[in-house]
């Protein structure tokens, strides 16, 4: 033994980090244990190919709280100059597109040679849903009440108050829509605003983006204003390609929790978190190591936390029924291409290009899904990385990072295997027409299915927000009833990944949350 | 222009002669403010979708619904339906049929049910208790929300919340507070079970205790009735509550024929209504609603004719009463996204009727006898629910659909001769509108070909039993029966159609965007299936508004 | 036409109903869990009595029983019950709660250990989806065997001579709670030394195809020892007199309670000592149970009570004074024992009522010649154990 530590951090992804940052400047000495040999967690960048670097999942950067980013001087450590504004792309059929930047003229007149209503549209509508989208974000940073009013703390009460306010600010009319949009499919939504089926696809996938819904099924509104929160005051104001891919914000985070005094152990896979007389008082490595402390936070998720990492029969039965049933269904898979030349139809400017030209095309590429098979026709959402950064390919060569979805984790007949073909074979056949011949610029290619996300980056079900991001999973269901406030059943045990509120995304909402009641918890003494 | 009456309902269906049998009773507290109340119905008899019509001699057919049993008790027992003839016959079992083997089966007993389940899978029939009382427990919540006024969010000033602040309006208040402390008495556990509920799909809820997969269809069943979801849809367990809520004589989810058809409903609560001093003028349809200086006050008939009263209430459904019985310039000039609020109201229908006269009784595939006493559910697992819902997603009818039939005739011998038997059977999914052409006599028979040939393979023989065959897509439902794309419910039941956002936001508490104006059928809270609590409801409001002066009674008089 | 001519008959017999329909008087057929049981055979006055004085046989063959066996099953029984089974060795059994997560019972009953790690559960409700929930991540089989064993639960004075002179071998050494195998006449029999009585008896199990022969072999040689089958009636007073709860009647399990309030922890039905707090393991509702311990958070503690007159008081209001200005509780169970001479039921109280001798009045409503007359009358907290002879496990 030789240091002692206030707090173990299982896993050293981005939520895991900004807990021990927290935790580090609060005066605790944490300790960061990470399976891996990089930090980041899904936010890293690696090498798919000689010479080839990429994102390896989220690559995109939009959710990073503002808050996060002041406590712990993220500036300072370079994230600014990191990140690149990206607008969006719609790739449609004949070779057409609509861009959607942050010109709003051009977005105008993009969206106007499609149709005229929608271009008029698309501002209003996105305001309006964007208006709503940030009061349901004030409570992204806040601990989730209980309903039982009486029995939150103060803080918590002020909270809810505030949240009360927020609501009521928006006036009659908006709290309404609110109530009213809420638990709304986005098919309808999209269908009551626009009439162009290039728009009405756009939303489609944003709405559906990461959860296992097609844009019929209700509740997929409030996955697009839960994405659409972080484009507001909440998140960073839109889309940003970090340069040197996810991983350098994953340093940044690395290097503020250095800074604050956290010590972090890479190559160090929790085998089981120990538990004595019924209390968490530390974690046993894969090799037997035993590291104490009176703290143990898993920034891992839920099922994997209290299902693998904690034995059984340390839990009550209703609770691990609760985290059984979390539906992390993952559905996303990525794709790394390792490229030639930049294929033609793509040009130095696009950041993000889309493909899901119309509801039914994302309905179609769901209902196969929904029956356990890899979308016949996938929507996309593709990135070169490279034009942003060259230095992540070797000179005159490109990477692209592409989102498929739907590949589901729950499969029926289809080995896992032949999903990755399938994934490849159906990306590049549906990229064919907006970028022809890019099947031969083609070098080498990586497919990570959802089940290959489980076995590399420990996410149960693949799911990339540790839980899907549906009303039932969130607030104070997430991850479980009464159990909303980071505080795990186990004394000491605490969760402070995206399986807890507010859920997902590179945002360090949860970690920072979390942290917030571990330092609060110490401070009562409980 | 003198007011002739108190009140004109619009439309003769269940709810409206609900609202009518309680305005002119004056209330629960009857006898203390009758009002003057006309019933105009544009059909030459009154009942909307619970009617009874003899289509087949000596067949008497419930057209639309056709089983009884969310008709609140409260209602039933304030204008005494059964004076006025109506009987409700609780029926025991409910079933499914398959072809390939055993089918499933379930009845009151819940002993029996066990045992019945026991066949398929021990672990789901001892999963049975939990769920069932799960689902008792998610009804209690529920139950007590169905005959009151949903409170406005919005009229919540949360610096305002006591007795004496004028800001805050009472009632709401003490409606948000009746629901805390329905909320209150569950105790923290229940309390998210329930919010959790209200947002789950029903395949989520019932993964959680079965394994068996026929059976997961057969229990889903309920939540997709009427909706345009599928099983694996989020929301659609609430959707099995508002299925289960219903009650008989005090047995939660027990469902009943009406002797003598659906009919009967109506016909009892009109006989209330007149005998309350109601008039109900059929072959009657109103035209427009006269609307002057934002107040309703009268109606045209499509042969012209203007009547005149102190209020209007409307029982048809809200897209029909606000783009076609209101001139768009009204809505305007009160507020400009009513008229938008109307046109987005979702009202998909999603739901076919035949209704056919049979030779004899059918003989299903795997089920005993007995089964043909209750509901008999013609489907799968949810795979089969689900790629039923496929096809209507894209324009089509499902090539197999699923089928709730059910046969009122095996105990009311009222309704077919000795030994004959009618059979109702609901059929879902079926869009309002195909995606490649219009509903043609074609089309109708293939759909009709399809269903047909769905129930001939669960009751192998069905066909040769067939003496006559009525057959009702959305599209005749809206034509025949007026239900704006044949929606049963007057608006989906989704919950951002629901409480107080029911029809539209705003316009949740029964009173319309002009004054003096109310709605009172499904398209308000709690919504659909024959239940009569929307009428009974908006008849309270009425009332409310009479006796506070907000509307002067005494029309004519 | 009605319904129920279609219907057929779905009632399962257990091995013993042919010869317990012959001795009964009249119909005496109830339901318990899907099967036929006697409530009564004559009068449920005699049955009583020959369980006191002589030998009753009661068939609780209908009792659902769960056989957990595998790796795990000592670790997984022992996460699953209340009491610490870690004190209970092969071949012993024990009566104990199961709790939900906010220790608030299912159900109690008794768990047998057969060997280390093989178990039965016995319930009275069905439990399997409850075990198959809990058994998540231990290496365990679950199987229902409610069918694979028939049993007769024999009580009374003249047990023990009875199975003595059926050639039991052993049977006096048997401990209370002792469970032993044998083989009498070539059957295999299993006999546990627990019962439902509070007296001296035995619970016989054997093959379901062996039911006739241990019924005849019974009533054969348990003559001369006053033996008599006896129905769930004066079962229900037996137990009443020994302080034995029900479930449905003395407390509602957490599964089908609809309100949660009205589910009840193991300390508040009186059953606080098979709550094994300081076992080493956790079991399912440790934590809030040990909350409720520390904290003192029990509503009410279901008592015994002796109640002053003879009118049975079932379902009757306490009150803290005379004139019923403070209502503090309510009797579940209540009967006039014939055996005590005492009018004795079971209380829902507040603790600061609990202790013995604690003065309290009960309002009593009782039918005399087609009127109800009501009473308020004393009554006195008491050990619920109203009648616990030596003999019971000596």
């Amino acid at each position: 033994m030789s240091k002692s530590f206030d707090a173990i951090i299982i896993g050293g992804g981005h939520n895991g980090l900004v807990t021990a940052s927290y935790l580090a400047k609060a005066g605790l000495k944490p300790l960061v244990v990470e399976a891996g040999d990089q930090l980041g967690g899904c936010a890293v960048t690696r090498e798919f190919a000689p010479g080839f670097r990429s994102s390896a999942v989220a690559h995109l950067l939009h959710a990073l709280h503002p808050r996060v980013v002041a406590d712990l001087g993220l500036e300072g450590q370079g994230l600014r100059g990191l990140c690149k504004p990206v607008g969006t792309g719609l790739l449609l059929p004949e070779g057409r597109r609509i861009d959607i930047t942050h010109d709003a003229a051009a977005t105008a007149a993009s969206i106007g040679a499609v149709s005229k209503a929608d271009a008029e549209a698309y501002p209003r509508v996105m305001a309006r849903l964007g208006k709503l989208a940030t009061a349901l974000g004030t409570f992204l940073t806040r601990t989730p009440p209980n309903p039982a009013i009486a029995q939150n703390d103060f803080q918590t009460k002020l909270a809810l108050g505030m949240f009360a306010l927020q609501l009521r600010m928006l006036g009659k009319k908006d709290m309404l829509e609110l109530t009213r949009i809420l638990t709304m499919n986005v098919a309808d939504l999209a269908n009551d605003h626009f009439e162009s089926d290039a728009i009405k696809g756009l939303l489609s996938f944003e709405a559906t983006l990461g959860v296992y819904l097609g844009p019929r099924s209700p509740n997929t509104v409030f996955n697009l204003l839960y994405r659409l929160s972080s484009f507001g005051k909440h998140g960073m104001g839109g889309l940003y390609q970090p340069l040197g891919g996810m991983g350098a914000v994953a340093e940044a985070l690395a290097k503020a929790a250095r800074a604050a005094g956290a010590d972090i152990r890479l190559q160090a896979p929790v085998e089981r978190i120990l538990i004595e007389k019924e209390q968490a008082v530390g974690v046993v490595l894969q090799g037997g190591e035993e590291i104490r402390a009176p703290i143990v936070a898993s920034s891992a998720d839920p099922q994997r936390t209290l299902l693998k990492l904690v034995p059984p029969g340390e839990l009550d039965t209703e609770f691990l029924k609760r985290i059984r049933h979390l539906r992390m269904n993952g559905c996303v898979a990525k794709l790394h291409l390792a490229l030639d030349g930049l294929p033609t139809g793509v040009t130095q400017s696009d950041g993000r290009l889309v493909i899901a030209p119309s509801i039914n095309y994302v309905e179609r590429a769901f209902d196969c899904a929904k029956y356990g098979r890899v979308a016949d026709h996938p929507a996309l959402e593709v990135t070169f990385p490279s034009l942003a950064d060259p230095g992540l390919a070797p000179a005159g060569k490109h990477v692209a990072s592409i989102l498929f979805q739907y590949a589901p984790y729950k499969l029926r007949e289809t080995p896992p295997a032949v999903v990755r073909e399938q994934v490849l074979d159906r990306t590049l056949a549906t990229l064919e027409q907006a970028m022809p011949g890019l099947a031969a610029k083609v070098t080498a290619a990586e497919v990570l299915t959802p089940h290959d996300l489980e076995n590399r980056f420990g996410l149960s079900g693949g799911q990339w927000h540790q839980g899907e991001v549906t009303l039932d999973q969130m607030f104070f269901l997430r991850p479980a009833a009464q159990f909303q406030q980071y505080r795990m059943p186990i004394p000491g045990l605490w969760l402070c990944g995206a399986g807890a509120h507010p859920g997902g995304n590179v945002s360090g909402a949860a970690g920072a949350n979390a942290a917030r009641e571990i330092i609060k918890a110490r401070k009562n003494g409980r | 222009m003198n007011a002739t009456y108190d009140a004109i309902v619009v439309g003769g269906g269940h709810n409206g002669l609900v609202t009518a049998a309680y305005l002119a009773k004056g209330g629960e507290k009857a006898g203390k403010n009758k009002l003057k109340v006309l019933v105009l119905e544009r059909y030459h008899k009154v009942g909307g979708a619970a009617m009874s019509e003899e289509i087949y001699p000596g067949f008497t057919y419930s057209t639309c619904s056709y089983v009884c049993s969310l008709l609140r008790p409260e209602i039933f027992r304030f204008l005494d339906l059964p004076r006025h003839g109506l009987q409700v016959i609780p029926y025991e079992i409910n079933s499914a049929p398959n072809p390939e083997g055993e089918g499933i089966i379930t009845y009151r007993d819940h002993d029996r049910t066990r045992e019945s389940l026991r066949r398929h899978s021990i672990k789901d029939a001892e999963a049975y208790d939990h769920y069932a009382m799960e689902i008792s427990r998610q009804c209690r919540f529920i139950k007590p929300l169905l005959m009151v006024t949903p409170p406005d969010p919005t009229a919540l000033n949360p610096f305002a919340q006591n007795r004496i602040n004028p800001w805050g309006k009472r009632a709401d208040l003490d409606g948000l507070l009746k629901i805390a402390a329905e909320f209150g008495r569950m105790g923290d556990k229940q309390m998210y079970e329930i919010i959790r509920f209200w947002t789950m799909s029903i395949g989520d809820f019932l993964d959680e205790y079965f394994e068996h997969p026929r059976w997961k269809g057969f229990s889903a069943a309920s939540s997709i009735i009427g909706t345009a979801l599928g099983p694996y849809s989020p929301g659609t367990a609430y959707v099995l509550l508002h299925h289960y809520m219903g009650e008989v004589d005090g047995q939660i989810g027990a469902w009943g024929f009406a002797r003598g058809g659906m009919g009967s409903v109506s016909k009892a609560i009109a006989s209330a209504a007149m005998e309350a001093g109601a008039e109900i003028r059929t072959n009657a349809e109103v035209d427009k609603i006269i609307v002057k200086n934002g107040k309703a006050i009268g109606v045209t008939l499509k042969n012209g004719e203007e009547i005149y009263a102190k209020t209007v209430v409307s029982n048809l459904d809200p897209k029909r009463t606000y783009l076609k019985l209101v001139e768009k310039s009204d809505l305007d000039a009160i507020d400009p996204d009513i008229h938008s609020y109307a046109k987005n109201f979702k009202i998909r229908g999603s739901s076919g009727k035949l209704n056919i006269a049979l030779d004899g009784l059918p003989q299903f595939a795997g089920l005993p006898k007995e089964a043909a006493w209750g509901t008999i559910d013609i489907g799968g697992d949810f795979d089969y629910i689900e790629h039923a819902y496929d096809d209507y997603k894209y324009g089509s009818w499902s090539k197999r659909p699923f089928l709730d039939c059910v046969i009122p005739t095996t105990v009311d011998p009222t309704m077919a001769p000795p030994g004959k038997h009618f059979m109702s059977v609901f059929v879902q999914y079926v869009p309002y509108k195909l995606a490649e052409q219009p509903w043609t006599p074609d089309m109708k028979a293939a759909f009709e070909k399809d269903v047909l040939d769905t129930i001939e393979e669960n009751a192998p023989g069905f066909r040769k039993l067939i003496l006559h065959c009525q057959t009702r897509t959305p599209w005749d439902i809206e034509n025949e029966v007026g239900l704006t794309e044949g929606n049963i419910f007057q608006g989906e039941l989704t919950l951002d159609q629901m409480l107080f956002n029911r029809p539209f936001p705003g316009l949740g508490q029964y009173r319309g965007p002009f004054d003096n104006f109310y709605m009172c059928g499904s398209g308000t809270h709690p919504g659909g299936g024959v239940m009569g609590a929307p009428g009974a409801n908006a008849a309270r409001e009425m009332l409310k508004d009479f006796k506070n002066g907000v509307v002067k009674a005494g029309a004519g008089r | 036409m009605t319904h129920v001519q279609h219907l057929k008959p779905f009632l399962r017999k257990t091995p013993f109903f042919e010869p317990i329909d012959r001795l009964m008087h009249g119909n005496g057929w109830i339901r318990w869990m899907g099967y036929y049981s006697p409530a009564f055979f004559d009068s449920e006055q005699s049955e009583y009595f020959a369980t006191r004085h002589g030998a009753s046989v009661y068939d609780v063959s209908p009792l659902i029983k769960y056989a957990i066996r595998g790796k795990d099953a000592a670790r997984f029984a022992n996460y699953l019950v209340t009491r610490d089974l870690t004190k209970v060795k092969p071949m012993q059994a024990a009566y104990t709660a199961w709790c939900d997560d906010d220790g608030k019972m299912i159900e109690e009953g008794t768990i047998f250990r057969l060997g280390e790690n093989d178990f039965i559960l016995n319930a009275a409700l069905h439990q399997l989806h409850w075990l198959d929930e809990s058994a998540y991540g231990f290496d365990v089989e679950i199987e229902e065997i409610s069918d694979q064993l028939a049993g007769l639960s024999l009580q009374g004075p003249t047990s023990r001579e009875i199975l003595q002179q059926m050639g039991v071998q052993g049977i006096e050494k048997l401990p209370h709670f002792g469970i032993m195998e044998t083989t009498v006449d070539g059957h295999w029999l299993r006999i546990d030394r627990a019962g439902f009585t509070g007296d001296l008896g035995y619970e016989l199990w054997v093959k379901p195809q062996d039911g006739i022969w241990l019924w005849e072999t019974l009533f054969r040689i348990g003559d001369p020892y006053k033996i008599a089958p006896m129905g769930s009636q004066a079962l229900d007073w037996l137990r009443i007199e020994a302080g034995f709860i029900l479930v449905d009647a003395d407390y509602t399990g957490s599964h089908h309670a609809l309100r949660p309030t009205s589910r009840v922890s193991p300390f508040e039905a009186g059953i606080g000592w098979c709550v094994g707090l300081k076992k080493d393991a956790y079991f399912v509702g440790k934590r809030a149970l040990r909350a409720e311990k520390e904290k003192g958070l029990s509503r009410h503690i279901l008592i015994g009570i002796e109640v002053e007159g003879r009118k049975p008081a079932p379902g009757s209001f306490l009150y803290a004074d005379r004139a019923g200005k403070q209502e503090i509780g309510i009797t579940t169970s209540a009967m006039w024992s014939p055996g005590l001479k005492k009018n004795i039921a079971f209380a829902k109280v507040p603790p600061s009522f609990v202790k013995p001798g604690t003065q309290m009045w009960i309002e009593i409503w009782y039918p005399k010649e087609h009127k109800i007359e009501r009473s308020m009358v004393k009554c006195w907290a008491a050990n619920r154990m109203f009648y616990d002879p030596p003999r019971k496990k000596a």
